[in-house]
């Protein structure tokens, strides 16, 4: 286990012995103290009563050689709470069986994500590869000031000294110290050395790559896992709202007689979004807020709209030339190619709203003081530093009288990282209005009605060939509601209204078309919407590679073949390459299947190169389509956890699953008609196809892997069920009904 | 169903009595009242499996049962399946590394438990039919599958 083969780095740490100024807003040797330690599993205590030495903002090493590490992220099922320390553990060269995790306070100068701008945000499957060089840096710099003070103790040149997991050796002399013992005596100096960390192609890693176990999981599987929705503070009481039906609408006439009759009911409270009750039990909240009866007031955006209307809306815009969009993406001049083109093909797609249907109903728990001024919170969030502001915003009091406890989140998949936070400041108004502490617990129809979608969405593509069947201009125009500008106004703003959560996955970075053009026209319907798991890139995707299907299905070229001879030359297309290769090897591609049909997807998400294969049949007595096989190839570079990668390409494409075949949201006069999973239906065990996960592991920066594979899934299966049909499904989800017509029509149009 | 009833019943070999209103879910009686919170709250209404304890040994949904037909009835929840996570579905379900977000996976083990009480050898469809009550939105549901394969091997 000696990590002898560090000589290059040692060789760097003595050769530089400058100090960084003012990196990163570092500053070492200032004790933070150390928050509880997260309850992952039944009663984890704080290292014993050990002298502590805090080394930067991420490590306080005890002298019972207990690692304390900082985690920056959200922990909601993807892994960073295991991941993100373990970076930092390597770079440290700790050993992973001392480490406690310690979810960092919010702050988003420390922690924040540079891919966030410094936000504490955990989204976009993003946390591995925005954390990942900072963190190796922080354990790179723990790692030299631990071999510095072991060379001061022995009085020996630092060059002479080697690590051993939490262990400084000095090879000479046969002599060690661990890590526990050096920091009794450790000097922190006060700004952080500059180390340098050998670059990922290089760089050789004990703990990264090798699958260590996630940290949580011992919690998961006995019942002391803890979600904000299992805090009880003391003299907490509970709360349930009745909330308007669409954002906008306001509570216009409250009839409370028969919720105020029900025994355990404390208060009703009006609010300016609905009506909140409190209550001795949940039980009785939740009574009570059925029997409220309420009219809205008439005057939000969204009455009268339904998902008829907003397709109606959606495809005109869609097909209006003239109506110019907000461009994404431009590369080279796309209407001067598009002019120049012998042919143009034109194609629409359609996407229904979609929930995000995570486990745990929304909630929170928060206990205001009884003047106002503070307020403690206990909370799953997606984001530590938005949820702090938002809180302090809703009590007009400064951030720093908010104490934040961020417990583990029953699933986010986008749906808790809005700016407003709404689901954490119903907690805050109803524990301000009580006096007293209050967990708010929406139920699973408060989930649904007040769900905040994955918008609704027509993408019309145009693509430009030559004459030999080339295609050379593109054009994508995507007409959804917006998403951005009412999920996070903020970063709207900093965007200047272009919809990243709308847009994303209209660029085709791998493909040689040199003139591009892809353009939001983001639309006001009133409806709420979020970024759901694998955002804009679900549906546009799925609108690219169908519709490149449909340029090689005219062509008379295989799927495969067309999408190989599509791709440039850059070194990001050679991994595409060899992802599609790979997957269609798997998959025997060329095999042909009596009343089965295959489907191919290639997607670029992030940098993650990704290819599936959907092996489907139809039955065309009731339409529904069944998923037999799922063959996929992921390359996010280097895999940090491998085992968790696959795990999160599994759960990927369950995901997608859902999303193709099933899952639809819709809306009547602008409110949700869905209420619970008899009517919103996710996937199920008998559902799922045998799944094929082939992890490629190249030696580039990490890249996401958390939600990558969820739009191959609607893509391959539309691509499959074409193979097998001849009949094209533009829509997702591909429901029975709509496959039933599909098919109709296909045949009628054959004869 | 507006007045409080008292109610005693046995959690994991444990007799308890409260009071709640008779309509109220022994699932809220066993997060709040008992501060028992490893059954959770997923739909209210049977349909997602993430409240599944024992009730008289049988896998059932806590949220589905109210506590006025809960006298003297006996209940196992994910704290008393086994004190020390030694149950063989608890090793089997680290050992595949199953949970993501984790909040579905109290549910899926008990019911787990309870087909493997019913069927100690259950096939791959078997266990497929078995588990169709229980939604797990991360989907991991091949490792669920592959965990019970392996606790019905191991023992």
């Amino acid at each position: 286990m000696t990590r002898t083969k560090r000589t290059k780095k040692e060789q760097v740490i003595q050769g530089r012995r400058r100090f960084m100024v003012g990196a990163a807003g570092l500053t070492f040797g200032v004790a933070f103290g150390v928050p509880h330690v997260l309850r992952l599993a039944g009663g984890e205590a704080q290292a014993a009563a050990a002298k502590q030495v805090t080394l930067n903002p991420w490590v306080t090493l005890s002298t019972d050689g207990t690692v304390a590490i900082m985690s920056p992220a959200a922990e909601m099922g993807q892994g960073s709470l295991t991941s993100l320390p373990l970076i930092l553990a390597d770079e440290m060269d700790a050993d992973w069986s001392r480490v406690k995790i310690v979810p960092a306070y919010p702050s988003g100068k420390l922690y924040g994500n540079p891919l966030f701008g410094g936000e504490q945000y955990t989204a976009g499957s993003a946390a591995v590869t925005g954390y990942f060089n900072s963190l190796r840096q922080f354990g790179a710099q723990v790692r030299y000031v631990l071999v510095e003070n072991a060379a001061r103790h022995w009085g020996v040149p630092i060059s002479e000294l080697t690590t051993e997991p939490s262990m400084v050796v000095h090879a000479k002399s046969g002599r060690r110290l661990t890590y526990g013992e050096i920091a009794a005596f450790a000097r922190v100096p006060a700004q952080a050395p500059e180390v340098e960390v050998e670059p990922v192609t290089k760089a050789q890693f004990r703990l990264v790559g090798r699958d260590v176990g996630r940290v949580d999981v011992p919690g998961k599987v006995n019942g002391t896992a803890q979600y904000s929705i299992d805090v009880q503070v003391p003299g907490m009481i509970y709360g349930a709202i009745l909330r308007e039906p669409m954002e906008g609408a306001a509570p216009e006439k409250i009839d409370d007689a028969a919720a105020r009759a029900i025994e355990g009911v404390i208060r009703i409270v009006p609010l300016k979004y609905g009506v909140g009750v409190l209550a001795e039990t949940p039980w009785a909240a939740f009574k009570a807020k059925n029997a409220l009866k309420v009219t809205w007031s008439r005057t939000a955006k969204g009455w009268g709209f339904s998902n008829e209307k907003g397709y109606e809306r959606c495809a005109a815009v869609a097909k209006d030339l003239r109506r110019k969009g907000l461009a994404w993406e431009t590369k080279g001049d796309a209407p001067g190619a598009m002019a120049k083109a012998a042919t143009i093909v034109e194609g629409e797609y359609r996407a229904d709203y979609a929930y995000h249907a995570q486990m745990e109903p929304l909630n929170s728990v928060a206990a205001v003081s009884p003047a106002g001024d503070a307020v403690e919170i206990w909370v799953g969030t997606q984001s530590q530093t938005i949820t702090v502001a938002a809180v302090a915003k809703a009590l007009g009091i400064p951030e720093s009288r908010v104490k934040f406890n961020g417990l583990l989140l029953g699933g986010g998949f986008g749906r808790r990282g809005n700016r407003d936070v709404e689901f954490i400041v119903d907690s805050v108004l109803m524990s301000k209005a009580a006096g007293r502490p209050v967990k708010v617990i929406w139920t699973r129809e408060d989930d649904v009605h007040a769900g905040r979608f994955r918008p609704l969405y027509v993408n019309r593509i145009r693509a430009g060939l030559d004459a030999s069947g080339r295609v050379i201009a593109w054009h994508h125009r995507v007409v959804s509601d917006e998403v951005l500008a009412f999920m996070d106004p903020v970063r709207y703003k900093a965007s200047k209204g272009r919809d990243n959560i709308a847009m994303r996955g209209t660029e085709l970075p791998t493909y040689d078309i040199p003139d591009r053009l892809t353009e939001g026209l983001q639309q006001v319907t009133g409806m709420r919407t979020a970024p759901l798991r694998a955002i804009g890139v679900g549906q546009n995707s799925f609108a690219n590679e169908v519709f490149i299907d449909e340029l090689a299905a005219k062509q008379g070229v295989d799927p495969v073949q067309f999408r190989l001879r599509q791709l440039d030359k850059t070194p990001l297309a050679q991994r595409a390459r060899h992802v599609i290769e790979e997957v269609a090897r798997m998959a025997d591609w060329g095999r042909k299947r009596p009343g089965r049909g295959l489907g191919i997807a290639y997607l670029d998400y992030s940098g993650t190169q990704l290819a599936g294969v959907a092996e489907v049949s139809v039955d065309r007595q009731s339409g529904s389509i069944k998923v037999h096989h799922f063959w996929c190839t992921i390359d996010a570079g280097v895999a940090v956890q491998p085992d968790n990668v696959i795990a999160q390409t599994e759960s990927s494409i369950v995901y997608g699953l859902g999303l193709a075949l099933t899952e639809r949201i819709t809306i009547a006069d602008g409110a949700v008609q869905q209420s619970n999973f008899n009517d919103y239906q996710v996937p199920r065990m008998m559902d799922l196809p045998e799944l094929h996960i082939k992890l490629v592991q190249t030696r580039n920066h990490p890249t996401g892997a958390g939600q990558m594979a969820t739009p191959l899934v609607p893509t391959a299966i539309a691509n499959a069920v074409f193979q097998l049909t001849g009949v094209r499904m533009r829509q997702q989800p591909m429901l029975p009904e709509r496959v039933k017509v599909a098919l109709a029509e296909g045949s009628r149009n054959q004869a | 169903m507006s007045q409080m009833i008292t109610t005693t019943l046995t959690v994991n070999g444990k007799r308890h009595t409260v009071s709640a209103l008779p309509d109220t879910p022994l699932l809220w009686v066993l997060r709040e009242h008992l501060k028992l919170t490893g059954t959770k709250f997923g739909c209210g209404v049977g349909q997602c499996g993430a409240c599944t304890v024992h009730i008289d040994g049988q896998p059932n949904y806590a949220c589905l049962n109210p506590i006025k037909d809960m006298e003297g009835r006996s209940v196992t929840t994910i704290e008393g399946l086994s004190p020390d996570s030694s149950h063989p579905l608890q090793k089997a379900w680290v050992a595949e590394q199953v949970p993501q977000c984790g909040y579905c996976q109290s549910g899926q083990i008990m019911r787990a438990a309870g087909l493997l009480k019913e069927n100690p050898s259950p096939s791959r469809q078997e266990i497929v039919d078995y588990m169709q009550s229980n939604i797990c939105r991360c989907g991991t549901y091949v490792r669920i599958v592959r965990a019970i394969e392996r606790a019905v091997k191991e023992g």
